[in-house]
């Protein structure tokens, strides 16, 4: 089994998934980057998946599992950069990803966890 | 072009190797590229629905020519205990597995083609077909 790694940025943790998750990789990330939000005390965890070639309903369950664990740890999770031919597929698949914020790229997505925060107070 | 390749689903390293294959022969036929991204998600939830449900099985993948257009045929086949009620398990969020219940469901709207035999004790085959446009 590969483990995807995490990096800690300030307050954000990052993690770019660059392989083809196996569902036992998956398992996991969930577990690590939970771990990993209480012992670094992040406030925000971006997953990019922009070399992420297919989300299947495992991995897409994975993301919504991922929101809510951070969510519960005081952490916003966003996904970014995910691709058009994967957006479409998610869709005919019948995963809304739901509970899960998405933006296009990375840039955006700590733009967009810092306006959460900003808004928290 | 190429000759069909039977893959076994015994693992989810197994389940990993039926997506990359999956996506070679599609690019390999001309899928486009959300038609492969269709494909082999396709691919990935049903060979998951395999091992998860079944203990496992096989899949074979065969590239059809001949026709007017290419397509790309995977045959997922396995030995588990079979589906009772065929209708219900192609129901949207019905699922045995603690899972989303879009395996079987939701691979049926990403191909052409969708064929499903199944008895109890006898288990299951799945076939789907996906067309280059």
């Amino acid at each position: 089994m590969e483990r995807v790694p995490i990096l800690k940025l300030g307050d954000i943790l990052i993690v770019s998934i660059q392989i083809d998750l196996d569902d036992q990789s998956v398992l996991a990330l969930q577990e690590d980057l939970a771990d990993m939000v209480v012992s670094s005390g992040a406030r925000g965890v971006i997953i990019d998946i922009t070399a992420v070639e297919i989300v299947d309903s495992f991995i897409g369950r994975m993301f919504s599992t991922i929101a809510a664990i951070t969510r519960m740890l005081d952490a916003e999770t966003v996904v970014v950069g995910m691709r058009p031919a994967v957006a479409i597929t998610l869709v005919e698949l019948g995963l809304s990803l739901g509970g899960v914020r998405t933006a296009l790229n990375l840039e955006k997505g700590v733009a967009m966890l810092e306006h959460v925060r900003g808004a928290a107070g | 072009m190429s000759a069909p390749r039977e893959l076994p689903i015994a693992t989810n390293g197994d389940v990993v190797v039926v997506r990359q294959q999956t996506r070679s022969l599609a690019a390999e036929i001309g899928l486009s590229l959300v038609d492969q991204t269709k494909i082999v998600t396709a691919a990935s939830e049903l060979a998951r629905n395999a091992l998860v449900h079944a203990g496992g099985g096989r899949v074979l993948i065969e590239v059809l020519e001949g026709g007017r257009r290419p397509g790309l045929r995977l045959v997922f086949t396995d030995e588990g205990p079979g589906i009772p009620d065929i209708e219900q398990a192609l129901t949207e969020g019905w699922s045995t597995a603690g899972g989303l219940g879009l395996g079987l469901s939701g691979s049926r709207r990403l191909v052409d083609e969708f064929d499903l035999v199944s008895a109890p004790g006898e288990g299951t085959r799945v076939t789907v077909t996906k067309w280059a446009r």
